[in-house]
């Protein structure tokens, strides 16, 4: 202690003790920290994928025997999907004997999209008024039951088209989302995703105008 | 007349109260921020209309790359105390005959990441080096024969029953390897599982047409 005492008389107390301010400069801590909230806010909100919910029918086992369901042939559309992003589609049923040729058309709004709409106007229509009915308030109902109402519309409408989805196999990944998508843009009730027949299969290559790979197979009929 | 003096301020402003606005903003969205999870490979997701955020718990993600790649996840549950993972890679051992030590089955968990890597090499993918793992994501084998993409969605919802299946594919996937593996959930009874897309807003313009 003393020393230190003795020390200070030393200097002699010139030095006197630099008074410095407590305030901080803070402008940069205030810009780092605003950089990283942009960078965590721009982030957080857009690192959420969608996910689009799909239903598959269950796999018929081996041994079982199940009468496929007879559906309307007038009421049927089939859409296969083709190489290069095409769709074709035709109506009703494919007949070696008689070919129906297939229509060509793509994925814009007047594409595919026009098709359905046209067959499917009266589902649609109904399931818009609907929605607009609930945003005016003109129908009381809880927003989480809004879908299952409109599953009901759908359950019940027996007017719309019956949508056959076949991929050609050059088809893409992306294709089989689109179709599945207009689904949904535009209210389609029945859909099912099938495997395409070798009938079709060789529509869609006369359509490209290749070589036909598929044959009829041996028996009649499976 | 004698001029009106103005008071000379300094220009300094208290800061003090926007900082700590923003530090607690910082912590906020920092500890909400789910980072991103590494991609072994990067996926070019399709676009849809569907409106609904993927679900963070309880799924099994199938990731398709362009390159024909499969890829498997699974997480590990609502709680981490569930240790969803480590069963799950037990349960697929026992089935191949490969024992996972503590370690290695405690490095799985911790590790959420997706892997394409065929069962018979997962000890070494394991213990490999963060940059050298990469060489054992050839794609988990999906064929009929060996068929360990069925194997990884059986035992997940084994384990965790309320598993949802997710499939992330690329744009320029071919269909028969979609089909593939919609076959390979159709035979374990997943009839109902997502795609994750990226949002996409479509107007639908009506017009009567008489």
């Amino acid at each position: 202690m003393a020393e230190i005492i003795q020390e200070d008389k030393h200097k002699g107390g010139k030095k006197k003790p630099k008074k410095h301010s407590t305030a901080i400069d803070m402008t940069p801590m205030v810009d780092l920290m605003c950089l990283l909230i942009t960078f965590f806010m721009l982030t957080t909100a857009f690192a959420k994928p969608k996910v689009m919910e799909i239903a598959l029918p269950e796999k018929i086992k081996k041994n079982e025997k199940v009468e496929p369901p007879k559906i309307a042939e007038s009421r049927t559309l089939n859409i296969i999907m083709g190489p290069n992003d095409k769709v074709y589609w035709y109506p009703g049923k494919a007949d070696p004997a008689a070919l129906v040729p297939l229509r060509e058309t793509n994925f814009s709004a007047t594409g595919i999209r026009q098709v359905l709409l046209d067959r499917n106007r009266a589902l649609f229509k109904k399931i818009e008024t609907f929605k607009a009915d609930v945003t005016a308030g003109k129908i009381n109902i809880r927003q989480d039951s809004v879908q299952s109402a409109i599953r009901q519309l759908k359950k019940t409408d027996d007017t719309g088209p019956i949508v056959l989805i076949k991929f050609y196999k050059k088809a893409k990944y992306k294709n089989f989302v689109d179709i599945i998508d207009e689904m949904s843009i535009v209210g389609i009730a029945i859909y099912i995703v099938t495997d395409i027949d070798w009938l079709e299969q060789n529509m869609v290559e006369r359509a490209l105008g290749i070589p036909l790979t598929a044959t009829a197979p041996p028996t009649a009929k499976k | 007349m004698p001029k009106i003096k103005i008071p000379h301020k300094t220009p300094h402003v208290d800061m003090t109260p926007m900082v700590d606005l923003f530090s607690l903003l910082l912590t906020f969205f920092m500890l909400t921020a789910t980072m991103k999870p590494s991609e072994p490979a990067p996926v070019d997701t399709p676009f849809s209309i569907s409106e609904k955020p993927s679900p963070d718990k309880n799924i099994m993600t199938i990731t398709i790359a362009k390159d024909n790649r499969v890829f498997f996840n699974v997480d590990n549950g609502p709680d981490t105390i569930l240790h969803f993972r480590p069963k799950i890679l037990e349960e697929m051992g026992k089935r191949y005959n490969i024992v996972f030590t503590p370690q290695e089955l405690r490095y799985f968990e911790k590790n959420s990441v997706p892997f394409g890597v065929n069962i018979k090499e997962f000890k070494a993918y394991l213990a490999a080096k963060d940059n050298e793992k990469a060489k054992f994501e050839k794609g988990i084998p999906i064929d009929s024969t060996d068929n360990q993409l069925g194997l990884w969605i059986l035992f997940s919802r084994k384990v965790n029953p309320s598993a949802q299946a997710v499939i992330k594919g690329d744009n320029d996937v071919e269909y028969p390897l979609v089909k593939k593996v919609l076959d390979i959930f159709q035979d374990k009874n997943l009839n109902r599982f997502s795609l994750i897309t990226s949002l996409q807003k479509v107007e639908v313009v009506e017009e009567a047409k008489k």
